[in-house]
């Protein structure tokens, strides 16, 4: 391995020039122009959570139209718009931005042992054009043309004869946009996780994290072609007058459903997926033990997501396919649950042969483990295609996936919070709040949810704006929609707890948990730089190699490895992990807000139909591109 | 909003069934879901077990073992997390897949005693009865014991066919015939819904499955049969004018006068029907009255418009729909 070895300097001259090769702008300019992957992991975080209290507060108006029969606190249209909203935004805007987005962002380099992400300008690019396609769908609620077909948008009911207006429009524009913003986000993971590694974090030495966000990852890059030709399509047929999905014209409906559900089915396992990356760094770390089985818990991670690309059609089984069909879609719903209850079990066995300490983080990641199991077991009872045709599109459907992606993917979300708050503040929560806020949570979801199995049984179907009184529905809603104020109150006090701590929370220091991975053992908040010195990786938990770490300490007093002799970042080979070569990183740069407007142009003129404005902001887009790729980073051979 | 109707008559619950096919569904769903429980209890166990030995290390371990307990876990993770879910989602594939699906499935053509052709509109069910005459809307009589071959289609947008207590449901799809079996070995009366959203009043889109003893569902098949009753008072026949000059005629048909509109339900015996306007409102004189001209009162966005009348004109028509038997 060669390495350049510069003549040693004391180690606070050498920060010093590390601090001023890395640091941003100060200043608003320095957040607009920001490349660095802790910013821009902030921004997501900041923008998510608006999003989420906006899906949050969808989702209270519809379980206070439902908390009795006959009401109507709102009407049918705004309804079917708020229910529709409530989809996307928590699907699109909330859950994928925030484990990819903001936890991605933030942790990966960190855990890698890197400075930064792959690309650093596309990161950016990737959070802009996030926000404006955020402020794109949102527009559509407050002009009175929200999407209202539902978030899987079924044809004909989508197309223009039946839903005239811009509302579908909204929402076709809307996912392209915002599914830009995941890909290359998705694209920049993998060439990170592959190449951003410390030298010595081969494969088996990356941490659990890294698998289940490189996991998700591929999902996306490869599901969202799916959605985004549906989504075309219908675009085309809704304005142009292509006929894809008139039956009547030769098109096929169920076309639509097929499309969507190839990017839909494999998007379930996306959201949890970092969940169970954000789990496999809480466990370790409050049960002071290595997650068990990690070879088998890593595989399981790819696997879960791999199979899931195969089982899409089981959101179809009451279209009438053949009967073969679903029965080999039901097949393949049976083989996915393996890589599930493997994980369960390791998780499990890691919580008692290790040394628990029940503090918030590890008590969301245990009620998420009974959640995950919960919405599990009534998702394998889907493989029973009988059943399934039986209780789909109804409340039994929306409490098994509600136990999944509340349960599963928020869960750990909010755990994560709490676990990296220090990390990310330098602040210590408040811990007994903390508790009270995970059992509000815990107590509230559950009565949101759980009823909701009992009344689907008893034939509520979903998306109805009200129902009768005399189908004995009453009592269920009722608890629900209780149990949803229980559920937002416990978010209040979680989100008040981590505001007064940021302000009043004691120092935490480096490492308040003893945490198992690389982002323990720099200060919190990390410094610009990440890494003083590129650390050494013998293991994937590598914060409890104590030579290692005392090893880089030596190193930064000789000023090894230290590469401060410009913005740099060493790069690795994808399996091995061993050193390849310096890269130069790029700076602070104004192309990527610039771009993300011009592409937002594009899509507003495709909305209103100024065809040719379109074309026009399309070659702003190019010239903008241009401008980006006239300062292009060197790379050095190491 | 002053309403409506208390379910009408009939129940919708999955867990109450009155076929072969639902009751199958059923029991499989108890057995589901005492496994189901059994699972949630073992991990919440191992998670209590957890919390109760906190603070502890590992299991019967070396205190040296820098892994404690990993060996037993592989045990563990491997025979509980892949051997035994394995066996048992293909003990649930064999009966669910391979067993109960049989009787769920679109029966065999000729397994079936007769045809009721089902077709979703927004928002109400229409209901014909292949070689007869009969249409009928919102409410489906069929007889007991017979099985039926239901076949769903769409006039608009994708609704699905749903009675829990009699069958699973099936997706009404533009372009395609899909069908099941209905068949109940019990008279009652059995509610249903459209299950696939479907626009506006998809909450509004009931319809009730009347199961009549052979000989009283042949004597109903005949009268629903039938053209419209003629008008016998004064009175009706102002109705029926009113009626068929009046915007009423271009969007529903009666059969036997000159009323042939496609876009509202079929009214030729509306007078012997329960319920109107998809389970939304009973059918009585009040009721019906309203609804004729503040339908966008009970189902705000429905295709049909309010209509203007004066007191009389409603009192002739109200007349003449009542004697439609």
């Amino acid at each position: 391995m060669a390495t350049t070895v510069p003549p040693p300097a004391p180690a606070e001259e050498v920060l010093d020039r590390l601090e001023r090769m890395w640091q941003s702008r100060p200043g608003v300019l320095g957040w607009v122009m920001t490349t660095d992957h802790k910013r821009i992991g902030l921004l997501y975080f900041w923008t998510t959570l608006v999003l989420f209290a906006a899906g949050g507060a969808e989702a209270l108006i519809i379980r206070t139209q439902l908390i009795q029969p006959n009401q109507h606190v709102v009407g049918p249209a705004t309804y079917d718009e708020l229910f529709t909203m409530h989809g996307l935004t928590m699907i699109f805007f909330f859950i994928i931005p925030m484990t990819t987005g903001a936890f991605g962002n933030y942790l990966l380099p960190l855990m890698l042992g890197a400075r930064d992400m792959a690309f650093p300008r596309m990161n950016a690019l990737s959070y802009w054009v996030f926000l404006a396609s955020g402020i794109f769908i949102y527009v559509s609620l407050f002009i009175g043309q929200a999407p209202n077909a539902g978030w899987f948008d079924y044809v004909p009911l989508a197309s223009a004869k039946y839903d005239p207006g811009h509302a579908i429009d909204f929402y076709c524009l809307g996912i392209i946009f915002n599914g830009i913003s995941s890909s290359l986000t998705s694209a920049n993971f993998i060439v990170t996780i592959l190449k951003m590694r410390a030298p010595g974090m081969s494969f088996n030495r990356m941490p659990l994290f890294c698998f289940a966000f490189l996991a998700a990852s591929w999902g996306l890059l490869f599901a969202l072609p799916s959605l985004t030709a549906d989504t075309i399509f219908l675009f085309l047929d809704r304005n142009v007058g292509t006929h894809f999905f008139d039956v009547a014209r030769g098109g096929s409906t169920l076309l639509w459903q097929h499309l969507f559900w190839i990017f839909g089915h494999p998007e379930v396992y996306i959201l949890i997926v970092p969940a169970f990356g954000i789990a496999t760094e809480i466990i370790p770390a409050f049960t002071q033990r290595r997650v068990v089985a990690f070879p088998l818990v890593a595989v399981a991670e790819l696997l879960v997501v791999f199979i899931g690309f195969g089982v899409w059609a089981h959101h179809m089984f009451a279209t009438g396919m053949p009967t073969v069909t679903v029965v080999f879609f039901a097949a393949a719903t049976a083989v996915v649950v393996i890589p599930s209850t493997i994980q369960v079990f390791a998780w499990c066995m890691t919580f008692i042969t290790g040394n628990a300490r029940f503090k918030t983080p590890l008590l969301f990641i245990a009620g998420f483990i009974f959640m995950f199991v919960a919405g599990g077991l009534t998702g394998i009872m889907f493989l029973a295609v009988p059943f399934d045709q039986q209780v789909t599109d109804t409340y039994f459907v929306i409490a098994h996936f509600h136990y999944i992606i509340f349960g599963a993917a928020v869960f750990p979300i909010f755990g994560g919070m709490y676990f990296w708050f220090p990390k990310v503040t330098g602040k210590l929560y408040f811990e007994l709040p903390g508790q009270i806020s995970f059992w509000i949570i815990f107590i509230g979801t559950n009565l949101l949810f759980f009823p909701m199995h009992i009344v689907g049984l008893e034939g509520m179907p979903r998306r109805n704006y009200t129902y009768p009184s005399g189908l004995g529905w009453g009592p269920e809603n009722l608890a629900e929609s209780i149990g949803s104020y229980i559920t937002t109150l416990g978010i209040v006090v979680l989100l008040v707890n981590l505001l007064v701590s940021y302000f009043r929370g004691a120092p935490a220091g480096p490492d308040p948990w003893h945490g198992a991975t690389l982002e323990w053992t720099i200060p919190s908040p990390p410094p610009d730089y990440n890494f003083a010195v590129i650390p050494k990786v013998s293991s994937a938990y590598a914060n409890w190699d104590y030579a290692d770490r005392e090893e880089d300490r030596r190193k930064l007093a000789a000023g090894i490895m230290v590469l401060e002799q410009g913005h740099e970042q060493p790069v690795s080979s994808p399996v091995d992990g061993w050193w390849s070569e310096i890269v130069e990183m790029p700076h602070d740069s104004p192309w990527p807000i610039l771009l993300a407007l011009a592409m937002g142009l594009v899509f507003v003129l495709l909305l209103v139909h100024v065809w040719l404005g379109a074309l026009f902001a399309l070659g702003v887009v190019a010239l903008t591109l241009l401008g980006w790729h006239g300062e292009e980073p060197q790379v050095r051979e190491a | 909003m002053p309403t409506v109707l208390a379910g009408c008559g009939g129940s919708q619950d999955t867990l109450h069934p009155h076929s072969h096919a639902a009751a199958d569904i059923a029991n499989l769903f108890w057995v589901m879901m005492a496994v189901s429980f059994g699972g949630l209890a073992l991990i919440t166990g191992l998670l209590v077990l957890a919390w109760v030995r906190r603070g502890r290390r590992g299991f019967g371990s070396d205190p040296d073992d820098p892994h404690p307990g990993e060996k037993p876990s592989w045990f563990v993770v491997v025979g509980m997390g892949v051997i035994f879910p394995l066996m048992v989602v293909i003990a649930l594939f064999i009966v669910g897949d391979w067993a109960i699906i049989n009787v769920t499935q679109a029966p065999a053509a000729s397994s079936t005693d007769m045809t009721v052709d089902a077709i979703g509109h927004q928002w109400y069910w229409e209901f014909r009865y292949p070689g007869t005459k009969a249409v009928t809307d919102d409410e489906m009589h069929i007889p007991v014991g017979t099985r039926v071959n239901l076949v769903a289609t769409t006039a608009d947008v994708i609704h699905s066919f749903w009675v829990p207590e009699l069958n699973r449901k099936i997706d009404t799809i533009p372009g395609q015939q899909n069908r099941i079996l209905l068949y109940s070995n019990k008279v009652g009366v059995y509610r249903g819904q459209c299950a696939e959203y479907c626009g506006l009043q998809h909450a509004h889109m009931g319809m009730l499955v009347f199961v009549q003893p052979k000989a009283q569902f042949r004597a109903w098949l005949k009268q629903q049969s039938a053209p419209a009753a003629t008008p016998t008072t004064g009175q009706q026949r102002r109705g029926e004018q009113v009626f068929l000059n009046g915007p009423c005629s271009s969007c529903h048909t009666i059969r036997g006068t000159s009323a042939r509109g496609y876009v509202g339900p079929d009214l030729t015996h509306l007078a012997s029907r329960t319920t109107l306007a998809g389970l939304t409102i009973p059918n009585q004189k009040g009721y019906l009255g309203r609804w004729i001209v503040n339908s966008q009162h009970y189902k705000p966005g429905n295709q049909m418009p309010d209509i203007r009348l004066t007191g009389q004109q409603l009192q002739a028509l109200l007349a003449y729909l009542e004697s439609l038997k």
